[in-house]
């Protein structure tokens, strides 16, 4: 699914990822976890193709060389990242802007397009399986949420464009625990043999209630560790300093 | 078709011309010309005076050029005031003796004026050049009592409501453009709804520029008489031309005790291309007057074409208790220029008015809301509203917020909000990242930006207008 090699990032030339290597097979789930600054977000920023850093190495999503292909195009083949901080969208609603965004991705997939009825009938489908309440869907993008519900909608979202690889950045920090529970079956509920995950987190928390295949510990721009689920509940006792 | 021209007419779809024989005044501003107007739509003596009185005014008056967009000289002697289809001249009686050519020109527009009459509920008076060649659904609306067809036929038929209510919200004395579409006006629509009718459908005036060195002067008068309602919606399309085009419109709306009008434009102009060149000047002076209690008037405007807009939709709220609106979009992309907004008069006791406006501009375009809220002495507990949001994008362009505001009395409130933003790069790259490309997610982050005034539209229009808002700003970010 996703292969990364010697992978090296810089915004206004201050290096930030450093010689990363990374792969993800398809069915896997892999979680970031990481010290504040140590290149986790900018992992995400590039892997989804934000502008404005300066990469080099390796980077291939299902055999294609991604670093030559803009955000839509690769949000549009199946990568899909849950934002850290969502945006608001003033006067957009909700409902109006997953439905363009799922078309937008369907026609390119050759898919006919939803029509109105048929996508309530998926949106109301999926927020029930979460329990999210499905009014949020009929308010202004992320206008007036609360930060709890700002991620749940965008686990919804994940649900509904269905991608192939998601990416979660720090999806978990701020949550309540019931926030937290849904946001995972949002994510174990996806799981199958075809989908892949990048779980980006600061606690081990998270991982209570998502099962990871493999755990690395991201610093200073490089992976120094990797691990299965254990290697998390040993960073929560000992802390990342113990590791460098 | 060379691929640069294919490329252009992708850009503004209407730049089509029609060729089609026409039958023009000669060139110039001068008695003559006038004459041989009001000849050809064989007006009665009165108006000939009137437009007479209007021209010799003219002449001891000088443009405004107080605005802020300035333009090259205008040379008025060097313009057609009048040109019309040859077809149009026997005047067709009904759809089937319009010169198809016409009706394909107005199909090609997304106006099919034939399937309109139909299938939709919309009663269309296509204008094209200076006359009115097609009213659609004219029968159903004379049934109950609504008359709605070219001010040139109301002229003949129904002078005595043209007598009075014409000239009396804008006097043939207002200001320079104004008067020089007293003198040479050609065509344009009038409605009169009778006392406690509410209209059935939306009224709809398409104009349409063809010829080229030609001015379009229309003129649009509407009345609502006692406790009537009417929405009525304008849109404007003109073919590229490299050569500036004038297009100074007078519009008179009227409500009586009790009467709401409802007057929406969509105003898409041919812009001029990319450089500057050619495009529309947009001269327009357009005002209401809520002459009983209880009345209403309501501009909704969507500017997004011409090379320069520069009009105020005004309220006059005489009666007690009027309420006046104003909801504008005006987009502006290359190098088009914009100076509009809007006047509130309040005259009356407990008289409301609401402003929103939202400017949008991109490229090197420069776009200015100028408006004034004039509350008089005798204007006790009157309420304004004022909300002017400017959005850039780039960093070439401008956004400019002139608020004129004047309260004589202590009992009134007034209210102003303005806001400027430049489009969020992250908004933009958070769409991206659901999968919209660059010109969906600015499409649909303006559209958002402008819901509160795309939302005053009449449902048929909204959809329209929301794609043009796209299209408008295509290419505007990097």
């Amino acid at each position: 699914m996703l292969e990364i090699k010697n992978l090296q990032a810089s915004i206004n030339n201050k290096a930030i990822l450093k010689g990363l290597n990374l792969t993800i097979k398809p069915g896997e789930l892999h979680a970031m976890m990481g010290p504040n600054g140590s290149g986790k977000s900018t992992l995400a920023n590039v892997l989804s193709g934000k502008n404005g850093y300066e990469i080099s190495g390796e980077l291939n999503f299902k055999g294609e060389d991604l670093k030559k292909i803009p955000v839509d195009e690769r949000a549009r083949k199946g990568i899909f990242l849950a934002f850290q901080y969502p945006l608001e969208i003033p006067g957009v609603n909700t409902n109006i802007f997953l439905k363009t965004s799922l078309n937008a991705i369907r026609k390119s997939k050759g898919e006919k397009e939803l029509d109105t009825l048929a996508f309530l009938k998926l949106v109301r489908e999926k927020s029930s399986e979460l329990g999210i309440d499905e009014k949020t869907l009929s308010r202004q993008l992320n206008v007036g949420f609360s930060g709890g519900e700002k991620k749940k909608n965008e686990i919804l979202q994940m649900k509904i464009l269905d991608p192939n690889f998601s990416i979660l950045d720090e999806t978990d920090s701020g949550l309540d625990i019931d926030a937290l529970k849904i946001v995972a079956k949002g994510v174990n509920s996806s799981r199958d043999s075809k989908k892949s995950f990048l779980v980006i987190t600061h606690y081990q928390r998270l991982l209570d209630y998502i099962k990871p295949d493999f755990v690395h510990v991201l610093s200073d721009g490089k992976i120094i560790k990797t691990g299965c689920g254990e290697l998390a509940e040993e960073l929560e006792k000992t802390g990342y300093k113990k590791l460098n | 078709m060379k691929q640069q021209e294919i490329e252009k007419v992708k850009e503004y779809k209407y730049g089509f011309s029609t060729d089609i024989e026409s039958i023009r005044a000669p060139k110039g501003l001068n008695e003559e010309v006038i004459k041989f107007i009001s000849n050809i739509k064989k007006e009665p003596k009165w108006m000939l005076d009137w437009r007479l009185k209007a021209f010799y005014r003219l002449k001891n008056i000088k443009e405004p050029n107080w605005q802020k967009p300035k333009y090259p000289k205008i040379n008025y002697q060097d313009l057609y005031y009048y040109s019309a289809p040859k077809s149009s001249q026997g005047k067709p009686k009904s759809l089937d003796e319009v010169d198809p050519k016409l009706l394909e020109t107005y199909a090609k527009l997304g106006i099919p004026l034939k399937e309109q009459e139909k299938l939709s509920g919309v009663a269309v008076d296509a204008v094209f050049d200076s006359v009115s060649v097609a009213t659609t659904f004219k029968d159903k609306l004379t049934e109950k009592g609504i008359i709605f067809c070219p001010i040139s036929e109301a002229i003949q038929k129904h002078p005595e409501l043209v007598k009075k209510y014409l000239g009396s919200v804008i006097p043939i004395t207002d200001h320079y453009f104004a008067t020089l579409n007293s003198a040479v006006f050609t065509d344009g629509s009038f409605v009169y709804i009778p006392e406690g009718v509410r209209c059935p459908m939306e009224l709809s005036t398409y104009f349409r520029i063809n010829a080229s060195e030609t001015g379009q002067f229309e003129r649009t008068l509407i009345i609502a008489d006692k406790g009537s309602y009417v929405s009525y919606l304008e849109g404007c399309t003109a073919p590229m031309r490299d050569e500036n085009q004038l297009h100074a419109a007078n519009v008179e709306l009227i409500a009586l005790d009790d009467a709401e009008i409802k007057y929406s434009t969509v105003q898409n102009w041919y812009p001029g291309d990319e450089n500057g060149k050619g495009g529309i000047y947009n001269f327009v002076t357009k005002r209401g007057v809520c002459r009983g209690k209880n009345s209403k008037i309501s501009w909704t405007q969507v500017e997004t074409g011409s090379a320069i807009t520069w009009k105020y939709p005004s309220c006059i709220l005489q009666g007690d208790n009027s309420v006046g609106e104003f909801y504008s979009i005006a987009i502006t992309n290359n190098h088009q220029k914009a100076d509009t907004g809007t006047k509130m008069i309040h005259l009356g006791k407990n008289t409301k008015s609401k402003i929103i406006s939202k400017g949008i501009s991109a490229g090197k375009a420069d776009n200015t809301y100028r408006g004034l809220v004039d509350i008089r002495r005798k204007a006790i507990n009157s309420r304004n509203y004022t909300q002017c949001d400017s959005l850039l994008m780039g960093n070439k362009c401008g956004a400019h917020t002139i608020p004129y505001i004047k309260n004589k009395n202590s009992s009134s409130i007034v209210e102003h909000e303005a806001t400027t933003s430049k489009i969020n790069e992250e908004q933009l790259y958070y769409c991206n990242q659901r999968g919209l490309n660059q010109e969906e997610a600015v499409g649909l982050i303006v559209n958002g930006f402008c819901k509160e005034v795309l939302q005053q539209l009449p449902m048929e229009f909204a959809v329209e207008a929301q794609k043009l808002v796209g299209i408008s700003l295509e290419g505007s970010v990097g």
